[in-house]
């Protein structure tokens, strides 16, 4: 359901202004989301300093350097910093994208950072993606077949392998579902531009047996079709994928295979 | 594990932090002009029914819709019927799965740019017939 502004558990009260490293020259400001589920009491944005000539050039070393520095009980997910493993997705100058592969001299001004959007928050920059993960269960991400299994693999051509590019590339961040204003107000019914591709992934797959299935289990006026290509799933990927193409393909097919 | 109830999680921010895109915004116009065009279309309805009705009240819409108001809102219906076709046009060119290149940007933008443009053609033409 639409609504334009936050819960009352939830509106944003300024927080703390830490102190500037001592001796720095080179300082860069960040505004950060902070939320502590032991105390009683709304986020908050923390202003940070960090000392740049001390601090690696990407906004999740900028994180790391607070943690270690100033604030250890920053709270944040990561893990690989090569944007392979999608855990530090957040929203950091008002896209959402990995704070490993975004530089701070990307960013004009003062970085701000805040969980992705539109999420319950855990705590400080950790959302909880539950419902996430179980959007991408329902597409039933894996092959599907009915005939006999080879004594060998499943062989495709290299054509039709061609045709999972840009589709299997997906690192389930969660950036493109969490910028989506359809997924923010139906979430629990719209299954979002993460768990789309995935679909297109395993629907245009040459091995996969259940497209028709695939597909009956998609045709719906929520999980499919509340998108209204506002293309930002596009616009913010940070793997350059293109969900909202890949669901344009899913609706076509929907409707050629009545054809 | 404790006993007591977690504080609900708090809901974190979105519309007011997300940076506007030119997609986004032309969604959003798009959904406002679909609406604004019930009300215009009634206006319409309005103004044909008293045609029907007879000379006197015919008179009285027109006097309405001559008046700086009237012509305030039939300029705005005239551009939410524009811009919410174009916008029709640009859902329609993604639908057959084109346009979802970098180009989708640029989409956007003429969608309010040819709204206008439009728009301002069609008021000139009017008012130099009319004179």
């Amino acid at each position: 359901m639409v609504e334009l502004t936050l819960p009352k558990n939830s509106r944003v009260v300024e927080g703390k202004t830490w102190p500037k490293p001592e001796g720095a020259t080179n300082i860069e400001e960040l505004r950060v989301y902070r939320y502590d589920p032991d105390q009683d009491a709304n986020p908050r944005i923390d202003t940070f300093y960090v000392d740049l000539d001390d601090c690696g050039p990407m906004v999740l070393d900028a994180l790391l350097w607070i943690k270690n520095n100033v604030d250890s009980t920053l709270t944040f997910r990561r893990s690989c910093r090569e944007g392979i493993c999608g855990s530090c997705s957040m929203n950091i100058d008002g896209t959402n994208t990995l704070a490993c592969t975004c530089g701070m001299d990307e960013i004009k001004g003062t970085v701000k950072i805040y969980p992705l959007p539109h999420m319950a928050v855990v705590k400080d920059l950790v959302p909880d993606l539950t419902g996430f993960y179980a959007q991408h269960a329902s597409i039933e991400p894996w092959l599907k077949t009915t005939t006999p299994e080879p004594s060998a693999e499943w062989k495709q051509s290299h054509e039709d392998r061609e045709k999972l590019d840009g589709l299997y590339e997906c690192i389930l961040c969660a950036c493109c579902s969490a910028s989506c204003p359809s997924y923010w107000w139906n979430s629990d019914r719209y299954i979002g531009p993460a768990a789309l591709l995935q679909a297109q992934r395993w629907i245009v797959d040459s091995r996969d047996e259940a497209t028709g299935e695939r597909l009956d289990n998609l045709e719906d006026p929520f999980r499919l079709y509340r998108c209204h290509t506002i293309m930002n799933c596009a616009n913010t990927c940070p793997k350059g994928l293109n969900p909202a193409k890949a669901i344009a393909e899913i609706k076509k097919k929907m409707v050629t295979r009545q054809l | 594990m404790t006993d007591t109830p977690a504080r609900q999680r708090p809901l974190s921010p979105h519309l007011t932090i997300y940076r506007l895109t030119w997609t986004m915004a032309m969604s959003v116009v798009h959904r406002i002009t679909g609406c604004a065009l019930y009300f215009g279309t009634l206006l319409l309805a309005w103004w044909l029914l008293a045609a029907a009705t007879g000379a006197k009240y015919f008179d009285t819409a027109n006097a309405f819709f001559g008046s700086w108001f009237g012509q305030l809102i039939l300029l705005g219906y005239t551009w939410a019927l524009v811009h919410h076709m174009l916008g029709g046009i640009r859902h329609f060119i993604w639908d057959t799965g084109r346009g979802f290149g970098p180009e989708r940007q640029s989409l956007a933008r003429m969608t309010l740019i040819g709204s206008v443009s439009i728009t301002i053609l069609l008021w000139a033409l009017a008012l130099v017939l009319r004179s």
